[in-house]
């Protein structure tokens, strides 16, 4: 499984990069986190409300930071 | 288990839930109103007449008010722009000609939930979705300038009039400003990848599909956000506040500022452009010198200058914007803040 994490750096980018870290760890996932900063990147995805959570090459949420609870649910549901 | 699981899920609960919440923030209002009364003069024994001892009195006052005002004001504001987005305002501004697309702009930019750090992803998309540079400049003005806490704490701390027109003239000010910008055909110092980017993807709408507790949780982590980042700002605030109101000899600042000095705007303006604090931040300020006879125009200008006009963000907007782009954005805002300070002064004299 692919993660992204898309957005420039700020606060909400790093409490949504701990979150996914976080659930990737719990549900044991085979996953890897990558981070996009570059904004033409961004912008290809669809997104202009950051941060961004991509999974598989899917925006599964963007412009705000869901919690662990709701990425586990996120997590599970892609990894079917 | 996080907070949206743990709210109810029937009709009966969320009232009887936000009844509660309200009631509790209300009971802790009303127990600030006398809890430091009780605390300094009754259980310290201090001297309510003693300067010190009001000083202290009214920090430790001011501090738990304006705290739990602005929890309530961001929960409230959170979730209610919950049902707003960028997304939404972008495909509503696609086909907005300038003029009426600079004054629909500049309303979005006031109601839709946005962070500064999105600042340059959002303008890429707005330009890919052919929304006139200008009009996105609008967007990109109101969205700082006229900000839902300083609505907020000014509407419960002087009144309507001049939350009305704090409002009113932050809106006129991105207008003009975006619409001039757009007369310009500012286009050619637009940085050119901005032109070459495709929007690709699917684009998610973070307003739809949320539930109640989601929108419920989403204003809790706000309040819990914002003010770990603006705790120390706003205690230097109401410090600096509570000194002024305690110490500073009532003819200082009207001597210096005072409305009978005609460079008092201009100061206050180059004095808050390089201060980077929020608007929750510099209210308390704000209040202390207008008790100290500071015309309400001065300080208006003041606090937009600090909100409006800020490094990071200039920082973050050069990525998208050339110098020349740049130095005319922030001539033309400063100059409408200028204008909204005077303009006050002579109105409320």
């Amino acid at each position: 499984m692919i993660i992204k994490i898309l957005g420039p750096g700020c606060a909400n980018c790093k409490n949504l990069t701990k979150a996914a870290t976080a659930a990737v760890k719990e549900l044991g996932l085979d996953a890897t986190i990558e981070k996009v900063e570059d904004y033409a990147a961004i912008v290809g995805y669809g997104v202009m409300s950051t941060p961004a959570l991509v999974v598989n090459e899917k925006v599964v949420v963007s412009g705000r930071v869901p919690n662990l609870a709701e990425v586990r649910t996120l997590l599970t549901a892609a990894n079917q | 288990m996080s907070i949206a699981e743990r709210i109810p899920t029937t009709t009966r609960g969320r009232v009887g839930i936000l009844v509660a919440g309200v009631g509790l923030w209300a009971l802790a209002y009303w127990v600030n109103e006398w809890l430091w009364d009780a605390v300094l003069y009754n259980a310290f024994g201090m001297d309510p007449e003693s300067r010190v001892t009001e000083t202290i009195h009214f920090f430790l006052y001011d501090s738990l008010k304006i705290l739990l005002l602005l929890a309530i004001i961001i929960f409230a504001s959170t979730v209610l722009r919950s049902f707003m987005s960028v997304e939404r305002t972008r495909a509503f501004l696609g086909g907005k000609r300038e003029g009426v697309g600079n004054v629909f702009a500049a309303g979005l930019g006031v109601i839709t939930p946005f962070c500064s750090c999105s600042a340059v992803p959002a303008f890429i998309g707005f330009v890919a979705a052919g929304v006139p540079i200008g009009v996105t400049m609008s967007f990109l003005i109101a969205s700082p300038l006229v900000n839902e806490i300083a609505i907020g704490l000014l509407l419960t701390l002087f009144g309507w009039q001049i939350t009305a027109l704090y409002v009113v003239s932050g809106l006129t000010i991105a207008i003009v400003s975006g619409w001039i910008l757009g007369r310009l055909h500012v286009e050619k110092w637009v940085e050119p990848f901005v032109f070459d980017v495709k929007l690709g993807g699917e684009v998610i709408d973070p307003s739809l599909g949320l539930t109640f507790g989601q929108r419920m949780q989403m204003g809790v982590e706000e309040v819990k956000t914002i003010i770990k980042k603006i705790w120390i700002y706003l205690l230097v605030g109401i410090g600096l506040g509570a000194l002024i109101h305690g110490w500073a000899p009532a003819e200082f600042f009207t001597t210096y500022a005072g409305p009978d000095n005609p460079f008092g705007v201009l100061i206050a303006v180059f004095i808050g452009i390089p201060l980077y604090s929020n608007a929750a931040g510099i209210m308390p300020l704000v209040a202390a010198l207008y008790d100290k006879g500071l015309p309400m125009g001065t300080l208006l200008a003041f606090m937009m200058a600090v909100v409006a006009l800020s490094l990071p963000e200039m920082i973050l907007l050069r990525r998208v914007l050339k110098p020349q782009l740049l130095a005319i954005f922030i001539t033309t805002t400063g100059l409408g803040i200028i204008a909204v300070g005077y303009l006050f002064n002579a109105i409320l004299a």
